[in-house]
């Protein structure tokens, strides 16, 4: 019987060196290190877009730009009728507990379902914008829900998050970001 | 409940498929018939699961039960019918659920038609099927459930992408999972061969079908979605080397290339290891794609949400899949003896330069594709590989793989007569000389690449009509006898000339609509008129028009051409509510020549309309030489000789003996097929 010769090694090594590098990327992506989607946000650095948006119905607050300076914050753009934003509800929760200053765009979204939302899964949020047309969500770059804009202490944008929220995401992206943001 | 059917049923085919995967493999190795008799019944019971499984799924988004998380998530009420249905598998999970419904398909079409298997044979062939479903079942059990449900269920779905709601794209993906789901019974029949230790012109027999069912699938499923990319992203470009089509276009070309070589296994009992290797290479291309697409290391206009889990799931899979499969081809390969040398000038030789040039493309692809990723891991920082890249190294590959192919074609078996064949191809040479001249002249002398792409073109239509031509003899005999001989040509030579034809088709649209797009982009209030390359464009205003579930502003362009009204271009913005997201619809008006192709673009604040229209020449010759090409696979398969459950030729010796190491020549002469030898039969 003949033994393997080197021909017929090649294909399998080859594949073991392109499997390694994918083990590799994904490890790296895993960590937050690198991020293949990482689109970088053409509102980085800047300010936020001026905006004075009303509160939902039938509740206290309403937000505007003037709010979202003297601290590092995050603002969220959720509203009722999305299921990851459910998802990512929880973390929110958890955030506003420890005391991270939450505030909150609500999008299209029909008062009354949103009061539910907030009655039945709590309200992380300091303050709400009710956000009807979408007008303003257009201003900030929004194109997939949830997003979520880290901000400094200056009112400037310093990261954006497209789509749910993760505890990984929060970990090693966004906690490390406010920390050194200072709060 | 009808979900958690649904999902109950997958819970049980994958048991079952770890049943095929294990105890016919056991019962093949100590030769216990009643161990190897459990696959069949075994892929059987397992594809009626998933159909369960798939049925479960569709109903839930039938009925927009958006209880079901992944209803929720893409489907709306609005929606019409069509897109509920097709909105099944345009998704992650769903698609997943699509793609093992085709594998079991095709396990439960082995189990049924394989009579005539070896019995060993086909408890390894099964059972190794069965491993590859168990790996697939098991990433949609535990990373992409698509019956999760959703407390308190949603009062309306977030809709589905309005890109993806199209006919075109409805029905890419059931023929891009045809393809690459296809290529794993090759895998299958790859592994087993290995396991077994024996390569033989009946099992290339076995493969051939299958290759050309999943190259015809694959063919259709990758035109399809550049035709979709084409009308519906509204950019006048129909492919654009982005990382999701090179995931499907590595394995149309290695595929392809596995439809080559089998024919040398099957005629010549030659090139075994490399067919083998071409096999299981071909579904990791397959598999490498889905990985690609589904992991979130790539960035792509059509990737799938993406979430790192599944990308190392996956992985492992590749890992296992490939990786165990290339293992073990490097052990056992250097047993399989091919049948002698043979001569460059042959069929066979050419064959060989075609496997060589297709492997290299695909190889090309590859790196291109892998190029940003494997640099980004390694710290190189980003870089983006674009069409660029691709045009400067695949064209040159292709080039001489374009040529070889019809004076490839035109050879005999063993020795081939270079003079004959130059003398049969003489009209084809003459008319791509004259039509590589015709078109630089006319051209005026610039843009020799395009004329002899042209002439490449007419080079590979031509020459596949002159060999017919030559092989059924008109023009050299009585036109009774022409006909006889047309009745008695094998159809999978009729297959070869219809899609060498197709190719030609294709070259020819892919040259003229590169080389010669014309585009304007303008500003245009209601009256203005345009002119693009001999035609005039008058523009009558926007009005606003709804359909099921978008409202859209619906351009009107008046096509004239000399004065003469042709017809009324509509392109569309549409705006989806319930997406809460816009699509552009291009109008195309095709003369079958040319497309004269308009989108609709923004609204200035002087009320001016940008519009951006194309001329583009010969590109419907794209698709059509592409089904062209998938028709010519179609007749191939309808070969008496290949057609699945033939006759074989009895084996020498039993199918059974373990570790049998007779790589015997051929033996056996191929049986059925009018006249055999497939170029000889004309000469």
């Amino acid at each position: 019987m003949a033994g393997p010769r080197l021909s017929t090694i090649v294909p399998v090594a080859a594949f073991a060196a392109l499997a390694a590098v994918f083990a590799v990327y994904l490890y790296q992506i895993g960590t937050g290190e690198k991020d293949a989607a990482a689109v970088p946000s053409a509102l980085i650095g800047k300010p936020a877009p001026a905006f004075d948006l009303p509160p939902i119905e039938g509740m206290a607050g309403g937000l505007g730009t003037a709010d979202l300076k003297g601290e590092a914050a995050l603002v969220n753009v959720f509203a009722s009728w999305c299921p990851p934003c459910r998802q990512e509800h929880p973390l929110l929760m958890r955030l506003a507990r420890a005391g991270v200053p939450v505030y909150g765009i609500n999008i299209k979204d029909e008062p009354a379902a949103a009061r539910a939302f907030l009655d039945r899964l709590g309200n992380p949020y300091r303050r709400i914008g009710a956000d009807r047309s979408g007008r303003v969500a257009i201003d900030w770059g929004v194109y997939g829900y949830p997003e979520t804009f880290v901000l400094d202490r200056s009112g400037r944008i310093r990261y954006k998050h497209i789509g749910p929220i993760l505890a990984h995401d929060l970990e090693t992206r966004i906690l490390p970001l406010l920390e050194e943001l200072g709060r | 409940m009808i979900a958690e059917i649904g999902h109950f049923a997958l819970i049980l085919a994958f048991l079952l498929a770890l049943v095929q995967g294990i105890l016919p493999m056991i019962g093949a190795a100590r030769g216990e018939p009643a161990l190897m008799a459990t696959a069949r019944p075994a892929a059987i019971v397992q594809f009626v699961l998933v159909a369960i499984a798939f049925l479960a799924l569709g109903h839930a988004f039938v009925v927009s039960d958006f209880s079901v998380e992944l209803v929720a998530r893409h489907s709306h009420t609005l929606k019409p019918l069509l897109y509920k249905v097709t909105g099944v598998w345009a998704n992650h999970e769903g698609s997943m659920v699509l793609w093992v419904l085709i594998l079991t398909l095709f396990g439960a079409m082995i189990a049924g038609l394989g009579d005539n298997l070896p019995a060993t044979l086909r408890a390894r062939v099964l059972a190794v099927h069965g491993l590859v479903a168990a790996g697939f079942f098991a990433f949609i059990l535990f990373t992409s459930n698509p019956f999760l449900r959703l407390a308190p269920a949603p009062v309306e779905g977030q809709g589905l992408n309005p890109l993806l709601q199209d006919p075109g794209l409805a029905f890419h993906p059931p023929f891009l999972y045809l393809g690459y789901v296809g290529f794993s019974i090759s895998f299958s029949f790859a592994v087993a061969a290995l396991i077994e230790g024996r390569v033989d012109p009946a099992w290339a027999r076995w493969v051939r079908p299958w290759t050309l069912l999943a190259w015809c699938a694959l063919t259709v499923g990758i035109a399809l979605g550049s035709w979709w990319a084409y009308y519906e992203l509204g950019w006048g470009g129909w492919w654009f080397w982005d990382p999701v089509e090179n995931a499907s276009f590595m394995p149309w070309l290695a595929g392809t290339a596995l439809l080559h070589s089998a024919i040398v296994v099957e005629k010549r009992d030659a090139l075994k290891g490399w067919t083998v290797l071409l096999a299981i290479l071909t579904f990791g291309l397959a598999l490498l794609g889905t990985f690609l697409v589904r992991s979130g290391v790539l960035t792509s206009v059509h990737a799938f949400a993406t979430d790192p889990g599944r990308g190392v799931f996956i992985l492992f899979l590749l890992v296992l899949i490939v990786g165990g499969a290339l293992a073990l081809y490097a052990i056992r390969a250097p047993g399989l003896r091919g049948g002698g040398l043979f001569a460059p000038i042959s069929r066979e030789g050419a064959l060989v330069l075609n496997n060589l040039l297709l492997t290299t493309a695909a190889a090309v692809v590859l790196l291109g594709t892998l190029y940003p990723l494997i640099l980004d891991a390694l710290g190189g920082g980003k870089v983006s590989v674009g069409p660029p890249f691709f045009e400067a190294t695949f064209v040159p590959v292709m080039v001489p793989l374009l040529v070889a192919c019809t004076i490839g074609a035109t050879l005999a078996w063993k020795r081939g007569d270079l003079s004959g064949v130059l003398s049969r191809l003489g009209i084809a040479a003459a008319v791509a000389v004259a039509a590589t001249i015709a078109v630089a002249w006319s051209a005026g002398g610039g843009d020799l690449l395009a004329a002899f792409g042209l002439g490449l073109a007419a080079w590979l239509f031509v020459g596949a009509l002159a060999e017919l031509a030559a092989r059924i003899g008109i023009f050299r005999l009585a036109p009774g006898a022409v006909l006889r001989r047309a009745a008695g040509l094998p159809r999978s030579a009729w297959g070869m000339t219809v899609a060498h034809a197709g190719l030609g088709i294709v070259v020819a649209g892919v040259t003229a609509s590169s080389a010669w797009q014309t585009e304007r982009i303008l500003s245009m209030q209601p009256g203005d008129a345009a002119e693009l390359a001999g035609y005039r464009l008058v523009f009558r205003g926007v009005a606003e028009t709804a359909g099921p579930n978008y409202r859209a502003v619906t351009g009107r362009f008046e096509l004239e051409r000399g004065g003469r009204a042709l017809a009324v271009l509509r392109p569309e913005k549409r705006s989806y509510p319930a997406e809460k997201s816009e699509t552009t619809e291009a109008a195309i008006h095709t003369t079958w020549l040319a497309d004269i192709y308009a989108v609709l673009g923004e609204r200035a604040s002087s009320g001016a309309w940008t519009a951006r229209l194309y001329h583009n020449p010969l590109v419907p010759w794209i698709w059509i030489g592409a089904v062209v090409m998938a028709a010519g696979g179609a007749v191939s398969l309808t070969d008496r000789r290949l057609r699945v459950g033939a006759p074989r030729p009895a084996r020498a010796g039993k199918a059974g003996e373990a570790g049998a190491r007779r790589w015997r020549r051929g033996g056996a002469a191929p049986a059925g097929g009018g006249g055999g030898g497939a170029a000889g039969a004309g000469a």
